[in-house]
């Protein structure tokens, strides 16, 4: 994005906030990129020939005679074969010191898909993690966050579930990643020799956090690239959406909006489902799946942010600290996959649905024997029974560290159910329990 | 002649237009940017600028840009072919949309003009009409698609000639009627109707009073809906409503179903668009996409377009209502069109009320409420427009403005509670909180009786007065602990379980036990009330759930066994005998 010889430059700025400057300008469409003082900016506002624009780098040093120049176009993005195994900023140019690409430019952020053009979610992504796969199964197609407090392990479970999950090409989008975590990502899919099929873009916390808002789109619009041209199962991981939301907070807050719960901005829920929507599955084959991670404050997901997320995504993955066996676990009470249904029972055995509910089942009443226990009272040999299954429970199965296949998740759970209750207890269907029940 | 404007602001999809001429307040307009016709709203007028939201994305739109204002508010188009069909929130017809993504500025007749139907007068020469009576019928699937004389029609016409039985397109005249003016008028099969003004061309609107079944046991015995009436279900997320609503839709007695997809993920649509030209529906043994017709708006499609699809998704209600025929209407989530108000509104910078939506918000939702509807039309037939929205509470709290302003216009309450999705305890419709006032009106109560048993209401208010008991006994026991507390405290517990998990608690992935009809729920409450009025022998209360979960054991196989087969008498036997063990009178 260079200057070209014909382009106005206009100097009169009449207003400038810590993330926006209003100069006198005509000609401009709405969405347009430009130049101010060397820093990339976007037009928020146009009001006659007072022109808002958005300061992605912010405004510090900006001279009310600075020189703008606008683009003429919306942000784009370079799309070919070559985006993979490349790393880029904000705005779609290489930071890992390669060539340019030399792609076709695309605009960021474009339609959605028409919903009748879809098709509906179906395959199975195996992680070999059973708090996924067993409870809360994913599919091609399905966005789905990590709630999880900053102190957990959250960028190690998704490289984790990226590099298992086969896709054939995994885009991150990183938004405010510390340098290590970043370092991390790259060291981990270099070591797994998956390199060639990841592409990056990437804002660090040392970067301006208003670039942040550039992320989601630009990685969506490359996995848009494999995914629709390229028929290609892609896989696109957005860590941390928390980050990108309190971006939006600072830019409406500078625009003099009204804020709404948690002071966060009124359009946060279709902002956010912008982003989370572009997760489809095409009929040509190729797929985007969106992994997301939004930290909590305290675990509370009554928050703006993880509230209007858990609305729009399909379903959530809590990650919790089990002090029982003093592993991270994946909670099976406050996690969720809304599109299991599709697949489990069907591309897996067929007790499946039944044998994860009456696991969680038990589970619960272990939960309400702690608070029985926590309170005092004495325990039934029930309660003190479920408490044992706990905790084999978290540990063979809940725990993030385990890598088995379905199949040995069913049995692990009935060999848990037959360890510890009777066939009447698990209340599960009696023609599965006459199949699988491991005397 | 059309007036012109000229743009002179943009925020986003709110757009200042400066006009030559007179505008109206929700007139439509079209944004001419180069080859693509951007369709708006006015919102807002104010001296000659008036307030545009557009209803796509406004990107690369510039200053200058000529706008045309087309002289009427925004309308749905009816007639035959609009069952089966998948509008967006505007009426576009998106299965003839060619790309794969959706492009802007790309509007698609709603009808087909060149499908034939199968036409047959119902109005003679001669007769006098006026605005929505019959005038002739065709074919819609297995429908009986009256043609009417048009909603936007005042005063009283005379027939004066009807199209005789044979094969039409919508286009052709099926009538000529007269005005009071002595003037000719033709009539066709379409009509144009504006989606914000309620369809009034009925006689009456008379208590309802027949209970709209569902299949949902907690929803039809609990709390009925009737035909006619008003539901909302709010709900954390992940408790359930679309599940819930789902359910609704594929199993509720109605002849139409009308599913607005309001905001929210275009996956659920896809669901609805894949499974159902593959499922029967159990009233008529038809294909279900027979009888519904879907309008989305999903959450990434054009903000402004979410407030439309919910009053295009009620007009079409209305038009098949003035038919004769029991619509329901369904919105997912009425949440989301509170949320676009409220984007317009902080754009327009009007004073916000409280979390910052619109202050008009409640009257909004009251008035979109009382569409619905039990009508009896000119002709005495009659027809019912029952309509559940869903609420996407902020945080699940339901003291939030959209939640509180739904309730007080909505008749029933189900609310859906985290706890019980928690714990898996689906469909989470909270027993205790949730209401139906319809269970109060004494023409409900006598249908009930008629039509169920002539002792079920006071069966329901048993069965909820056992849940309430059985909550307080559980409280008790949960403070004193399970041995301080009376023996009797447990069986009380333990009977509000079982009614629970038996007959409160339904899967609703489970092909038998989804749809329970009224017969069968009926069997099920008395035999699970049975079992609470009998007195058992328990020594001691760890007796008593071991006892209690072998009894739900049983009563959950027979709600996955086929109503009276061979396999659910073999565990009503089973369950008989249990009972004996320690039945002590």
């Amino acid at each position: 994005m260079t200057t070209k010889a014909f382009q106005r430059i206009y100097t009169k700025i009449t207003q400038i906030t810590k993330a926006t400057c209003t100069l006198k300008a005509t000609g401009v469409g709405y969405d347009e990129m430009a130049i101010i003082d060397g820093r990339k900016a976007q037009v928020v506002k146009i009001s006659g020939e007072d022109v808002t624009l958005q300061i992605f780098g912010g405004t510090e040093g900006i001279r009310t005679n600075a020189e703008a120049v606008f683009l003429g176009k919306p942000p784009v993005l370079k799309v070919g074969p070559e985006l993979s195994g490349r790393f880029f900023n904000a705005y779609g140019d290489p930071i890992d010191g390669g060539a340019p690409i030399d792609g076709e430019e695309r605009q960021i952020g474009g339609p959605s898909v028409n919903p009748v053009k879809r098709q509906q979610p179906s395959q199975l992504i195996t992680t070999g993690i059973a708090g996924i796969d067993l409870n809360n199964t994913i599919v091609t197609g399905q966005k789905i966050p990590f709630f999880a407090d900053p102190d957990q392990p959250y960028n190690e479970v998704m490289a984790t579930v990226a590099l298992r999950a086969m896709a054939d090409k995994i885009i991150l989008g990183g938004m405010g990643l510390t340098h290590d975590d970043y370092l991390y990502y790259k060291n981990t899919f270099d070591n797994a020799g998956a390199l060639d099929r990841i592409v990056s873009f990437v804002n660090t916390t040392d970067d301006p956090p208003i670039e942040r808002l550039l992320i989601p789109d630009m990685a969506l619009t490359a996995a848009e690239y494999f995914a629709y041209d390229r028929n290609e199962k892609v896989l696109v991981l957005l860590t941390d959406m928390t980050l990108y939301a309190d971006a939006l907070c600072i830019v409406s807050n500078r625009m003099d909006q009204i804020p709404s719960k948690d002071s966060m901005p009124g359009s946060l829920y279709s902002d956010l489902a912008k982003i989370y929507e572009k997760a489809v599955q095409f009929k040509e084959g190729g797929s985007i799946t969106i992994i997301a991670v939004t930290t909590l404050s305290g675990g509370d997901i009554t928050h703006a942010i993880p509230d209007n997320t858990g609305y729009i995504t399909e379903g959530q993955l809590f990650l919790r600290r089990d002090s029982d066996i003093r592993k991270v676990i994946i909670d099976p009470f406050r996690s969720l996959s809304r599109l299991k249904q599709l697949v489990i029972g069907k591309q897996t055995r067929e007790d499946h649905p039944q044998v994860m509910n009456a696991a969680v089942r038990l589970y619960a009443d272990a939960a309400n024997a702690r608070t029985k226990l926590e309170n005092g009272f004495d325990l039934t040999d029930y309660d003190q029974r479920c408490l044992d299954f706990a905790s084999e429970y978290s540990e063979k199965l809940l725990a993030i560290d385990v890598n088995i296949d379905v199949e040995k998740m069913l049995n692990t759970a009935w060999e848990l159910f037959a360890a510890h209750f009777s066939k009447a207890e698990v209340n599960i269907k009696q023609s599965l329990v006459d199949k699988y029940w491991k005397n | 002649m059309n007036t012109i404007g000229k743009v002179v602001g943009i925020i986003s999809n709110l757009v200042s237009v400066k006009v030559d001429g007179p505008v109206a307040q929700n007139e439509i307009c079209y944004v001419k940017m180069g080859d693509e016709n951007l369709m708006a709203e006015v919102i807002k007028v104010n001296g000659d600028i008036a307030n545009i939201q557009v209803f796509e994305s406004t990107r690369g739109l510039k200053v200058g840009t000529e706008v045309e204002f087309l002289q009427h508010m925004l309308e749905v188009t009816l007639g035959p072919g609009i069952l089966s069909k998948n509008y967006d929130g505007l009426q576009n017809d998106l299965d003839k949309m060619q790309s794969t993504f959706l492009k802007r500025g790309e509007y698609t007749n709603p009808l087909d003009d060149d499908t034939k139907w199968s036409f047959k007068p119902l109005a003679k020469v001669g007769d006098t009409v006026e605005a929505g009576d019959w005038l002739g019928s065709v074919k819609e699937n297995w429908v009986d698609h009256k043609i009417m004389v048009p909603f936007s029609f005042n005063g009283k016409y005379k027939v004066k000639s009807i199209t005789p039985a044979g094969q039409y397109t919508i286009n052709d005249t099926m009538a000529v009627l007269i005005n009071e003016k002595g003037e000719d008028v033709k009539v066709t099969m379409v009509q144009k109707w504006p989606i914000k003004r309620a369809v009034t061309c009925y006689k009456d609107k008379p208590i309802p009073k027949k209970i709209l079944e569902t299949g949902v046991r907690i929803i039809d015995s609990m709390n009925p809906i009737t035909e006619g009436g008003t539901g909302f279900i709010p709900g954390p997320f992940g408790c359930g409503k679309t599940v819930l609503q789902h359910a609704i839709a594929k199993q509720a007695a109605a002849d139409i179903i009308i599913m607005t997809a309001c905001g929210e993920r275009a996956n659920e649509v896809v669901e609805i668009f894949k499974e159902y030209p593959e499922l029967i529906d159990p009233h008529t043994g038809r294909k279900l996409s027979e009888r519904t017709t879907i309008v989305c708006n999903t959450s990434n499609m054009p903000v402004a377009a979410r407030e439309a699809s919910v009053y295009t998704g009620m007009t079409i209600a209305e038009y098949y209502r003035a038919m004769g025929l029991r619509v329901l209407l369904l919105a997912d989530s009425t949440s989301r069109w509170a949320q676009a108000l409220r984007e317009m509104s902080n754009r327009l910078e009007e004073l916000p009320g409280q979390d910052a939506f619109p202050v008009d918000l409640s009257a909004i939702i009251a008035n979109f409420y009382a569409r619905a509807g039990f009508v009896e039309l000119n002709n005495g037939a009659t027809g019912s427009v029952t309509f559940i929205g869903t609420v996407s509470p902020a945080g699940g709290n339901l003291k939030e403005p959209v939640t509180e302003s739904t309730k007080k216009a909505a008749r029933c309450f189900y609310a859906l509670s985290q706890e019980r999705a928690d714990g898996k305890r689906y469909p989470a419709v909270d027993p205790i909180e949730s209401y139906s006032k319809y269970l109060e009106y004494e023409q409900v109560q006598q249908y009930l009786r008629e039509k169920i048993s002539p002792d079920w209401n006071e069966i329901i208010d048993e069965t909820k007065n056992i849940v309430l008991r059985g909550k307080e006994a559980k409280e008790q026991i949960n403070i004193l602990g399970d041995d301080s507390v009376p023996i009797d405290y447990h069986v009380r517990f333990w009977n509000s379980e079982l009614i629970d998990f038996v007959f409160l608690q339904q899967d609703a992935f489970d092909e038998i036990d989804a749809d329970c009809p009224l017969p069968r729920q009926e069997f099920m409450l008395k035999l699970v009330l049975d079992i609470c009025h009998n007195k058992f022998k328990f020594d001691s209360f760890e007796e008593i759930s071991a006892y209690y979960k072998r009894l739900i054991n049983i009563l959950k196989q027979m709600n996955y066994s086929e109503y009276q087969s061979d396999n659910f008498n073999k565990y009503l036997n089973e369950l008989n005998t249990t009972v004996e063990e320690r039945r002590t009178k």
